[in-house]
């Protein structure tokens, strides 16, 4: 996103927040049109579940709403809404999976740095390898087996390109914890990915 | 991915492919990627692997689904407009 419009939605999204604060239901109605296909998509990526996501979404922007008297605006309402979502997610994860937020040990749960096993070069596979469901549906796989912690750098940092800062303000981390983090799953995502495309090479 | 080369490469590769590396640390790693083959297919690979999420169709709300949230938040008269 260049700096322009992102100024521009940034006015636009302060305009809104005043007019939701003041009781305006039209603007909570243009809130979401603004901003659900973003809250849905990160919902989505981190619940690895349609239903779920769903739920997330109603339930981020009921919180908002109630919660708007508190946004302060020093971050950004995108940034606001995700770190609702992200807090709605976690709590139906911690119910579906506990096992995979509940500990805080890097190395059982796979958050350090890969080493690397994978050295075959699949970058020169065929274009329609890389654009096939199966392929679609792999990378999607990739990203709901990520340990948590890197699933959520990942999913804001990368497919919603999301500054360092903003991801770090979102998911309440320090900014050296995104990098680090969105480094590993990067790592970890080409360490998978190689085994699928390596396998697809030589079938 | 033996030496203590590739180790500090393996550390800085997010870096130097999010084009964040400085000048110095660039030709570094340049310099080792010539000359380690291991490292170079990590490095393409890596930034594949990169290139092909960005390209991943984004999911969308289904129409129902956007039906279900406006009534849930109580603003079902505002679903047709846009």
């Amino acid at each position: 996103m260049n700096g322009a419009s992102n100024m521009i939605s940034e006015d636009s999204d302060r305009a809104l927040v005043e007019r939701i604060q003041r009781g305006d239901k039209s603007a909570c109605a243009e809130c979401i049109e603004r901003h659900s296909p973003g809250v849905y998509r990160v919902a989505l990526r981190l619940t690895g579940n349609e239903a779920e996501a769903e739920d997330v979404v109603q339930e981020t922007f009921l919180s908002a709403f109630k919660a708007i008297d508190k946004f302060e605006g020093r971050s950004g309402l995108a940034t606001w809404l995700y770190r609702i979502a992200h807090n709605a997610a976690l709590m139906r994860l911690r119910r579906v999976k506990p096992d995979q937020v509940s500990v805080d040990d890097e190395a059982v749960f796979g958050e350090g740095l890969t080493v690397p096993t994978q050295m075959h070069d699949w970058c020169c596979l065929p274009e329609r390898d890389f654009e096939s469901s199966e392929t679609r549906a792999e990378l999607e796989r990739a990203i709901q087996d990520l340990p948590e912690k890197l699933r959520a750098v990942f999913v804001l940092r990368e497919l919603e390109g999301l500054s360092t800062e903003e991801t770090a303000e979102a998911l309440d981390i320090s900014i050296d914890a995104v990098k680090v983090r969105l480094h590993r799953a990067r790592l970890q995502l080409r360490e998978r990915l190689s085994a699928y495309f390596t396998e697809l090479a030589e079938a | 991915m033996a030496t203590a080369q590739c180790q500090h490469l393996l550390e800085n590769m997010s870096v130097y492919l999010n084009g964040e590396a400085s000048t110095e640390l660039c030709a570094e790693i340049e310099r080792h990627l010539s000359g380690c083959t291991d490292c170079h297919v990590v490095v393409d690979t890596l930034r594949k692997t990169i290139a092909l999420y960005h390209e991943l169709p984004q999911p969308e709300l289904l129409p129902e689904a956007r039906l279900r949230l406006y009534k849930s938040l109580d603003l079902s008269e505002f679903l047709n407009v846009k």
